[in-house]
């Protein structure tokens, strides 16, 4: 599904990815960890099309299209999906309203006609069972005075309403009380099916207790060091990055 | 003739009362209101530049134009229809605002006698000012100028001494109108533009909402505006009232543009009576506009809800006044501006709580968004507090459209333009919830559409 080749990106003139490899194929959850400064964020920011990142080199290929081709709207209609790891507040602007003009203009670039008002409430409380959300916060302006929880849960349920191909959860965890964090990994769980696939970008490994990763690499100085499954996030967990660091070091 | 030469002097005011068979009284009030304006000068007050006005160059009376009527919309400009198309607006009204003859089902004319039986039964006058000075020439004498002097200020002077027409509006005791009144509906109303002049009575316990403007964009070949409303509203009477305005603002050098100096007011006379300005501004080259209330009865209350936009080379000056005179009355102020492009946008406002209004209240928010770095918005508040109970709240913000915003919406499938008009929406929509529900739907598309290509 995603094929990224020697990927080398930069914003101002700091190079941040150096030449970062990594195939994800559809059904699979892949976690990407490292250490602060690694270039996590980044990578998930180039994927989703930021401007401020600029790719010098390398390729990505997503369901055989050169994902880089793509405007930012253009890919999130192809089914990319970036879970953010700061939502932004949109005052005045509630969450369902957002999500109806979200969710009619993904169908509309497939050709679908827009969803009357009755279907996007049934699909709509559908999608707010999985993640627990409750209708009073959809109707709240999006974001603004939300809980670093329910801003949280807030994207896993756009990302429950968009059902993307390709979802890339940015820190996800950050910020979450162990509570919120079993409900927001409960949704995605929910909504991991073997046509789609899921980047989960992740300082910790506490939350790979709950969604748990077919993959697990570790990001250091803008390249893949180590690939494993889910037991390198363990060993991770118990003995810091330093140890890897010291491995990139003596190679 | 069928226009008055250009320029300005008695005998010019004398033909165009002439020319509307106006009774002496009426004669005599506009000759008055020309000699004050004589000897008064143009504000420069305002926040805005633009230059000199030749006051003796323009003609202050056409008769409305028989214009060689369009057959059909396939005649009309293009581009006037694309912005008629993204507007939603009805093939029907498309026809009506581009003069195109409506067949005899669908024609305005029907809609407009239904409309007036209905509001006849009740005792409501609605009527072109002309005609309320022929019908009714006891209440326009009573009540006109009654709220604004003629000698107010530079414009509304102006406006005393030539205007052309406008509405006329009465409510009469405990009816509330069961519709919005809207100047779409007077088939007269087109060509009035220019000297505009309204004037609203609402007698006690009455209701009424009244519409004006469109959100079509309205062309005018005169440069200079200059209108006045009166709003007269007396015990437990409630007056709202609405405006889109959508005048020609100027290309997007900033040539050409109407010059918009209206004086709005309302004088809340009775205890408890209510008046409120709904006001979306995004035309003109210039804005000269303070829709205010006088609140002299007791517990009367006003209320000032406006979005001004600009954009390109716009510049407005706006805000209100809330005069507090009566006891225990209240005030209420939002205000949202909107600058981009190369645009200046200024709130002005003034509250005023006079010694005898014990116990009054203000709440004022006046809130600034910026698109781009090459506009300006401005922040004038005036307050003066003669009475120690008074309560005077003032907050005010500025902020920017955020990249971040733009991103976050772009990332869930949301094209550009449609980011930034939800996120204009969204910051305008305290004051689009005040507005009747049809026009706050076009009024949020035309939001969009000014602003269409500001981001980048």
């Amino acid at each position: 599904m995603l094929t990224i080749k020697n990927l080398h990106a930069k914003i101002e003139d700091n190079e941040i990815l150096k030449g970062l490899n990594l195939e994800v194929n559809a059904g699979e959850v892949h976690a990407i960890m490292g250490p602060n400064g690694s270039g996590k964020s980044t990578l998930a920011s180039v994927l989703a099309g930021r401007e401020e990142f600029e790719v010098t080199e390398g390729e990505i290929t997503y369901q055989g299209k050169n994902l880089l081709e793509l405007e930012p709207e253009e890919r999130a209609r192809e089914g990319v999906f970036l879970a953010f790891q700061y939502p932004v507040e949109i005052p005045g602007v509630s969450t369902i309203n957002f999500m109806k003009t979200a969710v009619n203009q993904v169908r509309e670039s497939r050709g679908q006609e827009p969803l009357d008002a009755v279907s996007f409430l049934s699909m709509m409380k559908e999608k707010m069972k999985l993640v627990e959300i409750d209708q009073s916060l959809l109707n709240r302006s999006l974001n603004e005075g939300f809980s670093g929880g329910e801003k949280k849960r807030n994207e896993i349920f756009q990302m429950a309403m968009l059902e993307p191909k390709l979802a890339i959860l940015d820190e996800t965890d950050s910020g979450l009380d162990i509570d919120a964090l079993r409900i927001v990994a409960n949704g995605v769980n929910k909504l991991r099916t073997k046509n789609n696939a899921i980047i989960v970008v992740t300082h910790y490994q506490r939350l790979l207790e709950y969604i748990v990763p077919d993959f697990v690499h570790v990001l250091y100085k803008g390249k893949i060091v180590k690939s494993g499954t889910k037991e390198l996030a363990l060993e991770l967990e118990a003995k810091g990055y330093d140890w890897i660091k010291d491995q990139v070091a003596v190679v | 003739m069928e226009s008055a030469p250009k320029g300005l002097n008695e005998d010019i005011i004398r033909f165009i009362s002439a020319k509307k068979s106006e009774p002496e009284w009426l004669l005599e009030w506009r000759l008055k209101a020309y000699r004050q304006w004589k000897t008064m000068k143009e504000p420069k007050w305002p926040n805005v530049s633009y230059p000199e006005i030749n006051y003796q160059d323009v003609i202050y009376y056409a008769a409305p134009k028989q214009k060689a009527k369009p057959k059909n919309l396939e005649d009309v400009d293009p581009e006037l229809l694309k912005t008629f198309e993204k507007l939603g607006i009805s093939l029907t009204e498309q026809k009506r605002l581009t003069g195109v003859a409506v067949d005899a089902v669908l024609d305005s004319v029907s809609v407009a006698t239904t409309f007036k039986e209905k509001l006849a039964e009740l005792g409501i006058i609605f009527c072109s000012f002309s005609e309320a000075v022929q019908e009714h020439p006891e209440l326009v004498k009573k009540y006109l100028g009654s709220v604004v002097p003629m000698n107010d200020n530079y414009f509304a002077a102006l406006n005393s001494a030539v205007f052309s027409d406008g509405s006329f509006c009465y409510i009469p005791k405990g009816v509330r109108c069961p519709m919005e009144l809207s100047t779409y509906f007077r088939i007269n109303a087109a060509n009035t533009g220019q000297f505009e002049r309204t004037l609203i009575v609402a007698d006690e316990g009455s209701y009424v909402s009244y519409l004006e403007g469109c959100t079509a964009p309205q062309r005018d070949e005169n440069q200079l505006h200059a209108a006045v409303v009166e709003i007269y509203a007396m015990k437990n009477a409630h007056v709202k009232y609405s405006t889109v305005q959508n005048w020609f603002p100027g290309d997007k050098e900033g040539k050409g543009g109407i010059y918009n100096f209206v004086t709005k007011r309302a004088l809340c006379f009775g205890d408890h009576s209510k008046v409120s300005w709904t006001q979306v501004e995004t035309g003109s080259a210039i804005t000269w506009k303070y829709p205010s209330c006088v609140l002299k009865g007791d517990y009367s209350s006003g209320e000032f809800y406006s979005v001004a936009v600009t954009n390109n080379y716009q510049q407005a000056d706006t805000g209100t006044k809330m005069i507090h005179i009566g006891k225990h009355t209240k005030s209420r102020i939002v205000s949202k501006g909107i600058s981009a492009g190369h645009s200046q946008n200024s709130y002005r406002g003034q509250v005023h709580i006079m010694k005898r209004a014990e116990h009054a209240r203000n709440f004022s928010q006046c809130d600034s968004l910026l698109m781009g770095d090459k506009c300006g918005a401005h922040t004038f508040p005036y307050i003066d507090v003669e009475n120690n109970s008074g309560k005077v709240e003032h907050e005010a913000t500025t902020s920017k459209i955020g990249e971040d915003q733009i991103f976050y919406c772009l990332q869930r499938g949301i094209d550009e333009e449609s980011a930034v008009a939800l996120i204009v929406n969204g910051y305008a929509k305290e004051v689009l919830n005040q507005l009747p529900m049809e026009f706050a739907v076009e009024a949020q598309k035309l939001l969009a559409l000014t602003l269409e290509g500001s981001v980048g």
